[in-house]
């Protein structure tokens, strides 16, 4: 088995001093495919802003093996795209490859083919030439998953990549993921389908501010797990006193 | 014909001069009004305008009506706005459209308090207004090495500013060229705003950029034609806007604008995304 590629130690996130995920502590290996679940929240998404670095740890840390991060590619939840902005899907997923071309680099013949298959392999051949605005909710999460594919990148964020995306499109999605798995990528992904996790993620991270369980999925997501993670406290509050641990 | 339209430029330097400068502004203005305008920063454009003013009124206390002074002044005073109310809005809870509307009044009154205090009401409405047609050598080196910087540096922050136009937090995930990007883009914009100011003025400058640029979008939904349309529109503005100033005795910033501002009305009304033609579109839909 390959060693640990994402190691939260003692990690705490949150904002304004208040924590949404206190005191983690748990390793990702190389190849992993992870689950994150948990109650609406619980520091899902902190987590993954955490690991991109958009976010700076309240305390504890997050250390990286063998791993830039610019080999991390990131899905936010709701993605601040522009969809007026006047751009072709063809440009907009051929930022994808911006670790080959960055600024100034020649995009040239090999781009274009390579945008081409990912078009193609998310099933949006064609649709090269449409402006970004006239794409539908799934079509852009499609789009979105090409430049995914462009990144080419070693540890993949997805943060609810399938939030009111139709099931066809999941499956394809989902296929994506599996194909990622297999070339022994590390995918962590935020989800709120319970039935998802446990048919395509072999390991979950369930979270409720604190970590309640991680592991093998089915040992994970056991009802008392479930329970104990609801019961979480969703309030903020205002006159929490400093935490000592 | 021939009479109308060419021999005023044939004839009259001051003409010549005016239209080498009108289309260094258009090659330089307007492709930061077509950036302004898809980041929804066509009145950022205008308050970063009139924050200029103050610091070329300083120029102009210290130096007179200097093109070096002012030019100076202006781009100091409109970076430091920009930058201020960027750091306000990140530090406060303070918006940016409502920082920069509070810096670029304190800006405006300033400015015009500066110029009364020594100059007189003609000095005052050179620089809200420019003199076009008495661009000298040194005014028209200046405005066309605006121009000439801010074509290369919009070729070298090309790829990451639209990326920071339209996602910039995919950007940021994948480089640090974000704030490059965006504070290139403000320098770039400060420095056409302050060429564009002594030709047409504070108050105008922000016209030659941001008109064309509105227009340009009624005719197309890509970047790279909005950014050649908005470039002739503003070249053609200029051109017309001195003839009509010309035959018309009309003051010739304004006249500029005017004619800019026919053509975003005329754009608005007849472009193919315009008012009439969506309208005129077909009624019966497509197959698929």
């Amino acid at each position: 088995m390959d060693g640990t590629i994402l190691h939260f130690d003692n990690l705490t996130l949150g904002y304004d001093r208040h924590p949404a995920v206190h005191h983690l502590d748990y390793a990702i290996r190389a190849g992993a495919l992870v689950a994150v679940v948990g109650p609406n929240g619980a520091g899902k998404s902190t987590l993954l802003k955490g690991i991109v670095g958009s976010l700076a740890p309240l305390g504890g840390e997050i250390k990286f093996t063998g791993i830039e991060v610019s080999e991390i590619a990131y899905l936010p939840q709701q993605a601040d795209i522009d969809r007026s902005f006047p751009i072709s899907v063809f440009d907009m997923v051929a930022m994808g490859l911006w670790q080959k071309t960055g600024a100034f680099r020649r995009f040239g013949r090999e781009g274009d083919r390579k945008v081409g298959e990912a078009l193609d392999i998310v099933g949006l051949g064609g649709f090269e030439k449409r402006p970004i605005g006239t794409l539908s909710g799934g079509q852009m999460q499609r789009s979105l998953f090409a430049r995914l594919l462009l990144q080419d990148a070693r540890l993949i964020l997805l943060d609810e990549p399938f939030t009111a995306i139709d099931s066809a499109t999941v499956r394809d999605l989902k296929g994506l993921i599996r194909c990622w798995h297999g070339e022994r990528r590390t995918v962590v992904a935020v989800l709120h389908n319970l039935d998802q996790v446990r048919t395509e993620f072999p390991e979950t991270l369930l979270l409720a501010r604190e970590q309640i369980a991680a592991g093998p999925t089915e040992n994970v997501l056991s009802q008392a797990n479930l329970d104990q993670a609801r019961r979480l406290t969703e309030a903020f509050d205002e006159e929490a006193v400093v935490c000592v641990r | 014909m021939y009479e109308a339209i060419f021999a005023p430029f044939i004839e009259f330097s001051f003409m010549r001069r005016a239209l080498v400068g009108c289309l260094a502004l258009a090659l330089g203005a307007t492709p930061i009004g077509v950036f302004l305008t898809l980041r929804r920063m066509s009145l950022t454009g205008d308050a970063m305008a009139h924050a200029i003013l103050p610091g070329a009124a300083l120029g102009y206390l210290a130096a007179g009506l200097s093109l070096g002074a002012m030019t100076l002044g202006g781009v100091i005073a409109g970076v430091a706005v920009a930058i201020l109310s960027g750091l306000v809005a990140r530090t406060t809870v303070a918006r940016e459209d409502s920082s920069l509307a509070a810096f670029y009044l304190i800006s405006l009154a300033v400015g015009v308090v500066l110029v009364s205090m020594r100059g007189s009401n003609v000095d005052l409405l050179h620089i809200l207004f420019g003199t076009v047609l008495a661009l000298n050598d040194a005014a028209i080196f200046l405005i066309a090495g605006i121009a000439t910087i801010t074509l290369f540096g919009l070729a070298v922050i090309y790829r990451p500013l639209v990326m920071e136009c339209y996602d910039p937090g995919f950007l940021r995930s994948v480089s640090h060229l974000s704030p490059v990007a965006h504070y290139g883009f403000l320098v770039l914009a400060v420095l056409n705003l302050v060429g564009g100011f002594h030709a047409l003025g504070t108050l105008m400058a922000v016209g030659i950029m941001i008109l064309p640029a509105a227009a340009a979008r009624f005719w197309t939904r890509d970047i790279t034609p909005l950014l050649v349309i908005g470039v002739l529109g503003a070249f053609l503005s200029g051109f017309v806007g001195l003839l009509l100033s010309y035959h018309a005795s009309l003051p010739s910033g304004p006249a500029i604008i005017l004619t800019a501002g026919a053509f975003y009305l005329f754009s608005l009304v007849f472009g193919p995304d315009g008012v009439v033609m969506t309208q005129l579109r077909p009624r019966r839909h497509l197959e698929a």
